[in-house]
């Protein structure tokens, strides 16, 4: 055998192996006592296990599960009994194997020769020629023209593969880019879906809000049922479109664009995230500080939402806001700039830049 | 290879001696000469394991892996995976009337009116826990002691995959109850798609049916929890298990171990009963867990609500490192040509952990490219012999943590009264001080640690016997240590002679990149005593307990309480 076909890490012992220390014999092999208690250890053990499946069985069938169910230190009686008893019936079987192992079977310790990982030279040539026949008996390196067809017809029918991916969801387009809010669009409490009026808000003041058209009206009157929106769609345009509102002292308010889009010192703010799209939660009152509790970007409400702390990158996106007819308040268009988190192709600019566009845009 | 069983308990003996026809025999029989199993069974029905109790840390991943199988089978058949919306009319009443999904509805039902349910549910979300960690110990376990090297290099790298896809599993699994903690995880997740530059829109779009959170990502989530990433993990387990027989154990250097050979139990019965008596325990101690120790009480959350968010939001612990990452990086956001590209989101949730995965699968090929090693190795290192390896792991695990850490920021910050702002601020820092300050002092400390080898080689152990001498010096009595224990130390190369060829000077003269390294890895390494020195040093002790010194006298009566020192030891 070659050098390359022996184990060839050498460690190079500085001192003389002692060789394999000597067996000595557990009380069980020599004390006939205590072998047989060393049996009835392992018989006993396996006995539990079995009556712990009983009472698996027994409380199965008398304990009530959930809510109405008995307690046990203010846990379920149900899930405790079941989950001890379950455990009990593997745990004794379990020991009790390892206790036989220990105490019971042969204990001497023997040795296995290694062998390098790699096969013998003659294993390795014969598997070659073995391999070069049948590529020659194929003809596979002769003819080129059907080694080459084949590699494409095999290659190109990862195409049906990757074709019939395209069926798992619709092409993004515009959808990003926009919400259900639009144009005097009234502003509404989240969960409960009442107007607002400015007066309802007092300085400091959160509201958790949605656009109307969630709750299936306009202006209170019940949208036509084509209109209204359900389902999964609900949940997309909820994530979408959930806002907050904040009652500031006007004084307080540092950016124009943000004194412009408010109403009484009211701004609207969307609710969802900048960095991955939690929504915003946490208020700080005397700051107008809007922290996220994800992963606590914290945005400034009285300047245009921009970041002062944490991961996010830009800034909140401004609802403008205005007062209907009635006295409630309303969106003045839709969100001028996507919401939420950011994706590829969207164009980031300054608030200030975004609200010269929209009032182009918009003529207000 | 039979054993002396003359002594051994007499009820396991018998089988020795059962030779004449039976029904097993026939049954076995049968069964040979249909798959020829005889073959298979002389190789390795005595095969020997080496036993050690760090190489339970993998048995544990295999068998909490078990466990997730039984348990995961028993929840999909109440488990619905649709997120079509329904009522809740189960028992839980703080939740009756309210709309949800159908899969929170379900994972409900589960919890309050099958029963066992909460159980199965407990045991299989603590199992994912217990497989996860157990993984990432047992990787740690097997890069400190070398065992990564020549020729178990690709179940290095099987074993990663392994961690990788075990942490998809993990999400695709706590994301499926569709309750208001999963749904704010899928809503980062989807956050982290669309930070992609170029398609991460559209994988978005194609993985969620659309915009977020749509209809079709708890099914989807679903399949791939249930069948893709559980089939891929059968298979790297078995070709896990497979090499592991191949390549036969590593084991720890001593008396009669060697590189080549294994010395300990052979898997029929001993290490057969031990490593199956281990899954019955792991089996026990997660249905013991599911009893008594609650994991993710979905009905405290309530549905999923995009509108909603608990404070204190985590993920499970093991996506706690990115989830730190991401919470502690600056919110860099580059925009040009209309794009948006998030590199605050990009860099921490996607690149690093990619990155990190690619470096740790390709550790091995790393080291033995630098040590030039090329040798097969089965014979265990002890950490404190590679310290420029154990520093790098250190480095890493100081790394991890203090990622991890950043993942609960905002809870440190409450339970210690602190600032949100300083800590992240002092972990940004940290992340990049802290595995250089840890390489330094591990690489350092290992290298005190060989010192005290060689020390104790030479110069034997200390007895904390304190000797006075007549002239009133005081100094303490050293006994050598055991002979086993000798060579146990002794077996290890010495410096880099077991690497490979240095590249050699470049034509400017200069050592390539590899050599510089390789001097690196191997600085400041305190090689094993020479067999002269360690002569010498026997022969001064030899000396100085004949007596040719002036306090000869004190030292042999030294000697003899040391003696009794050294039974109080028992073996050494």
């Amino acid at each position: 055998m070659s050098d390359s076909h022996e184990i060839q890490a050498h460690t190079d012992a500085l001192l003389p192996d002692p060789g394999h220390p000597e067996h000595h014999w557990r009380p069980t092999d020599v004390d006939p006592k205590a072998e047989r208690r060393a049996e009835r250890q392992v018989a006993t053990l396996f006995g539990l296990s079995v009556v712990c499946t009983i009472l698996f069985v027994v409380s199965y069938v008398t304990l009530q599960t959930g809510i109405g169910g008995q307690e046990f230190i203010g846990l379920g009686a149900s899930n405790v009994a079941l989950g001890l008893t379950l455990g009990g019936a593997f745990l004794f079987i379990g020991i009790g194997v390892i206790q036989w192992a220990r105490k019971l079977m042969a204990d001497v310790e023997l040795v296995e020769e290694r062998h390098p990982a790699s096969s013998s030279l003659e294993d390795r040539s014969a598997t070659v020629a073995a391999l070069q026949a049948g590529l020659e008996e194929s003809g596979i390196a002769r003819r080129p023209l059907i080694r080459n067809t084949l590699v494409l017809s095999v290659g190109v029918l990862v195409a049906p593969a990757v074709v019939m991916l395209r069926d798992l969801g619709p092409l993004p387009g515009d959808k990003l880019r926009h919400t259900v809010w639009a144009k005097n669009m009234r502003v509404v409490r989240d969960v409960v879906g009442t107007p607002i009026r400015p007066a309802d808000l007092e300085i400091g003041d959160l509201v958790n809000a949605e656009p109307e058209i969630i709750f299936g009206t306009d202006k209170g009157q019940p949208l036509p049922s084509g209109e209204v929106i359900e389902g999964s769609d609900l949940q997309v345009q909820k994530a979408k479109s959930a806002t907050v509102l904040l009652r500031m002292d006007p004084d307080d308010i540092v950016s124009d664009v943000t004194r412009n889009w408010s109403v009484n010192g009211i701004v609207a703010y969307s609710k969802i995230c900048t960095h991955v799209g939690c929504p915003i939660s946490l208020n700080e009152r005397t700051t107008h500080h809007l922290l996220c509790p994800c992963h606590q970007s914290t945005f400034d409400l009285a300047d245009s939402g921009k970041v002062i702390f944490g991961p996010a990158g830009r800034h909140l996106p401004q609802l403008p806001l205005g007062i209907d007819d009635e006295g409630f308040l309303v969106a003045l268009s839709d969100y001028p700039e996507p919401v939420g988190p950011s994706f590829w192709e969207r164009e980031t600019k300054s608030p200030q830049a975004i609200y010269d566009e929209w009032s182009k845009e918009t003529g207000q | 290879m039979s054993v002396d069983t003359s002594k051994v308990a007499t009820s396991n003996t018998s089988a020795a001696t059962a030779n004449k026809p039976t029904k097993v025999g026939a049954a076995a029989e049968w069964a040979d000469e249909r798959l020829g199993l005889a073959a298979m069974g002389k190789k390795n029905l005595r095969k020997i394991f080496p036993d050690h109790w760090s190489f339970m840390l993998g048995e544990i991943a295999l068998w909490s892996f078990v466990v997730l199988l039984v348990t995961g089978v028993f929840l999909t058949l109440w488990f619905r995976p649709s997120m079509a919306e329904v009522t809740y009319q189960g028992s839980y009443p703080n939740l009756r009337g309210i709309s949800m999904s159908e899969a929170y509805s379900s994972a409900l039902n589960i919890s309050f009116d099958v029963r066992g349910g909460l159980l199965l549910r407990q045991m299989h979300h603590w199992a994912a826990m217990l497989f996860i960690s157990a993984m990432m110990i047992h990787m740690l376990r097997v890069f400190f002691t070398g065992a990564h090297r020549k020729p178990r290099e690709l179940n290095w790298v099987i074993g990663s995959l392994l961690l990788l896809l075990g942490t998809l599993e993990g999400f695709t699994g706590y994301s499926l109850p569709d309750d208001l903690l999963s749904g704010t995880g899928v809503r980062a997740a989807d956050g982290f798609i669309q930070a992609i530059p170029i398609v991460g829109t559209y994988i978005g779009f194609f993985l969620f049916g659309g915009e977020f959170p749509g209809d079709a990502i708890i099914p989807r989530l679903y399949t791939i929890h249930v069948l893709l990433i559980p089939g891929i993990l059968l298979g790297l387990v078995a070709a896990h298990m497979l090499l592991l027989v191949y390549h036969k154990h590593t084991q720890w250097a001593g008396p009669g171990r060697k590189e080549t050979n294994v010395v300990g139990y052979p898997m029929l019965p001993v290490y057969a009963a031990k490593a199956g008596g281990f899954f019955f325990i792991t089996f026990g101690v997660t249905a013991v867990m599911g009893a008594i120790l609650s994991i993710n009480p979905v009905w405290k959350f309530g549905p999923y609500d995009p509108t909603k968010v608990t404070a204190g939001s985590q993920p499970d612990w093991y996506m706690g490192w990115p989830d730190g990452a991401l919470r502690i990086m600056p919110g860099w956001e580059s925009h040009f040509w209309g794009s948006t590209w998030s590199w605050n989101i990009f860099i921490p949730v996607i690149l690093m952990p990619m990155v990190s995965w690619m470096v740790v699968t390709s550790f091995p090929f790393l080291e033995s490219w630098i040590t030039g090693d090329k040798r097969e190795h089965h014979l265990l290192q002890r950490p404190r012999n590679a310290p420029t390896r154990t520093g790098v792991m250190v480095a890493a695990m100081v790394w991890y943590a203090m990622f991890w850490l950043a993942g609960g920021n905002d809870i440190i910050a409450i339970k210690l009264h602190m600032s949100i702002n300083q800590i992240t601020y002092f972990l940004r820092a940290a992340v990049f001080l802290g595995p250089v300050i840890a390489f330094f002092i591990t690489r350092r400390w290992c290298i005190a640690l060989q010192r005290h080898d060689n020390e104790v080689l030479l110069h034997g152990y200390e007895t904390g016997v304190i000797m006075r001498s007549a002239v009133g010096g005081y100094s303490e009595i050293h006994l050598p240590i055991s002979e086993e224990k000798a060579y146990a130390i002794t077996v290890r190369d010495r410096g880099p002679e077991g690497a490979g060829e240095a590249d050699g000077p470049k034509a400017n003269g200069k050592l390539t990149l590899r050599d510089k390294l390789r001097t690196l890895y191997y600085e400041d390494d305190v090689e094993k005593p020479t067999v002269e020195e360690i002569e010498a040093a026997h022969a001064h002790a030899a000396h100085a307990v004949e007596g040719g010194h002036d306090d000869a006298h004190a030292i042999e009566g030294g000697h003899d309480d040391a003696r009794a020192i050294e039974g109080g030891h028992g073996e050494h």
